[in-house]
């Protein structure tokens, strides 16, 4: 029974290629990607929509106000009314920008991001496009984006609008780094780029009780947690949002842009921001698996999104919580400590596959990370070297 | 090879190509040649070289992209001035091609038929990049570094 339930989606997508089973091999291909496609865009959308209204509410709790709460019931229908607005706005071009890179940046920001969304695991079977090189797939098209944000930023022709740009990519590059070294420790341990093979490693439980996921151990924690962060940078979000600090530069690379290629934009950030908290949770939180036993009875992509949606309420707390950093903190941060604590993780993930991947390998890539963590700590503490403060222009 | 995608592919690629070489915008044949390393990307995924296709992309249009947009930026002034015609690196870029095409042809390899191959996974590679050729990996990945340090001691700031 709860098997049929778990693989309902995918005898549903079956008994909607029967009709074309017996056609050619193209059709039939043809046919199951684009019932993906369909499917995919219509659960983020929908996701993106809920997401947007969820986080005005959330907002608005945090902040002791009411938030969105006319249209609809609980202000659960806001995202049409949204909608609607965005696309009978008009659609403004300036006169000086460069036509054809202002139009082009949001169709390439847009499809990169849903692009990325197409090799995580959903559910026991449900990976919309299997690919031997997933992870690899991931990045290299999630490094697309840098270059439609900067086709947003120069073909604005707007000041705001450019150093928005560099400072969106100059944080993205500077963050691709941790981001892509604390995968690395989970592709050593587990010998593969392909995600489907990730969550298989993740099944099962030590002692019959703690799943096998890969954020119960020292080196999996760490570099969830570093994961969590440059996923944060990459998705442009609060405590990391100077590309888009209005009260500096307006809106950043978005500035010179209304209507529906702003909404493009906004919905290309969010998507990004399913696609990097999707990978993290295939990556660290066991995918689709069950935390207990006697809940794997629960569908399997139940599982994920509730994975998935604890991660993007982390991200709403988040951004109801923390002022915004300087650039200079973010970099610093990057380079100083993230960079030397990711390949730290890589580092104790070795020692936990060589001390045997038990109880010891546990306690020693503990000791690593701990031994590193306290001493770019103490290296790093700047308290007691704080310089007296120059103006240069205040004086 | 005469397959629609193939076909499909080759026509973008020349196209993007032949765009970044004569656009007159500079930013313009930056970006044309960020869509022609997309179409070579393209080409090795059909011909099933999924990880070089993949790091094409990453490559390509992650780094060597970026780079050239960024590079144009931070040094011309003119970024939106016309360039005109350079008929030198049109005979230069003849003579390159010819040579390839000379090397290419006189090459052994090709009247030789291929031994059957068994399918190439990432796993494979890593495999070999991590015994065989674990030394040139190590002297890659130090050069690298050199020049990252390089890179950090040229633009460091004078402390006095």
């Amino acid at each position: 029974m709860s098997e049929s339930i778990d693989q309902i989606f995918v005898r549903l997508k079956q008994w909607l290629l029967l009709p074309v089973a017996n056609g050619p091999d193209w059709l039939v291909q043809i046919a199951s990607s684009l019932i993906n496609i369909f499917t995919l865009l219509a659960v983020f959308l929908t996701l993106f929509a809920l997401m947007s209204v969820l986080e005005r509410k959330i907002l608005g709790r945090i902040q002791n106000r009411y938030g969105p709460n006319r249209v609809g019931p609980f202000g659960l229908l806001q995202p049409v009314a949204d909608g609607i607005k965005m696309l009978i706005k008009e659609d403004i071009v300036p006169v000086r920008a460069d036509k054809i890179v202002h139009f082009l940046a949001p169709v390439l920001i847009a499809a990169t991001a849903i692009l990325t969304l197409g090799i995580i695991p959903y559910g026991r079977g449900m990976t919309p496009f299997t690919i031997d090189g997933g992870i690899l797939f991931f990045f290299a098209v999630g490094s697309t984006t840098e270059l439609a944000v900067f086709m947003a930023g120069w073909g604005s022709n707007n000041k705001f609008s450019m150093l928005g740009a560099m400072r969106a990519i100059a944080q993205m590059i500077s963050y691709e780094l941790p981001l892509i070294i604390t995968v690395l420790p989970v592709v050593m341990i587990v010998g593969s780029l392909n995600p489907d093979t990730m969550v298989a490693a993740q099944s099962g439980y030590v002692f019959g009780v703690v799943p096998r996921w890969f954020v119960f151990t020292p080196w999996g924690a760490a570099a969830f947690i570093l994961f969590f962060v440059s996923g944060l940078v990459e998705s442009n979000r609060t405590p990391f949002d100077v590309p888009e600090g209005e009260s500096e530069i307006v809106a950043g690379h978005m500035t010179e842009y209304s209507g529906f290629k702003y909404a493009t934009f906004f919905m290309a950030e969010y998507i990004g921001m399913f696609a990097i908290t999707g990978l993290g949770a295939t990556l660290f939180l066991g995918g689709w698996h069950a935390p207990v036993r006697a809940l794997e009875f629960i569908p399997s992509y139940i599982w994920f999104f509730a994975k998935l949606g604890a991660l993007l309420f982390v991200y709403i707390w988040l951004r109801g919580t923390l002022p915004r950093t300087r650039v200079d903190q973010i970099m610093n941060f990057a380079w100083k400590f993230m960079l030397p604590m990711a390949f730290t993780c890589i580092v104790a993930a070795a020692v936990w596959h060589y001390a045997g991947r038990g109880l010891r390998g546990w306690l020693w890539s503990f000791v690593v990370i701990a031994i590193v963590y306290t001493a770019l700590s103490i290296f790093l503490d700047t308290r007691r070297r704080f310089a007296p403060r120059t103006y240069r222009f205040a004086e | 090879m005469n397959s629609p995608a193939f076909v499909f592919i080759a026509i973008l690629t020349l196209a993007a190509a032949l765009a970044a070489a004569t656009l007159r915008k500079l930013m313009h044949a930056a970006l044309s040649f960020a869509v022609a390393s997309v179409g070579l990307a393209a080409f090795f995924f059909l011909l099933g070289g999924e990880f070089v296709g993949l790091v094409q992309i990453f490559v390509y249009i992650g780094a060597v992209a970026v780079l050239i947009v960024f590079t144009i930026l931070l040094t011309r002034r003119d970024v939106e001035k016309d360039r005109g015609f350079n008929w030198s690196g049109v005979a230069i870029a003849i003579a390159v091609f010819g040579g390839l095409i000379w090397a290419i042809v006189k090459t052994q390899s090709l009247s030789v038929s291929a031994p059957e191959m068994p399918a190439l996974t990432i796993k494979h590679i890593g495999e070999v990049l991590m015994t065989g050729y674990v030394w040139p990996l190590l002297c890659l990945g130090l050069l690298l570094t050199a020049a990252l340090i390089g890179a950090l001691i040229l633009v460091m700031e004078d402390k006095r």
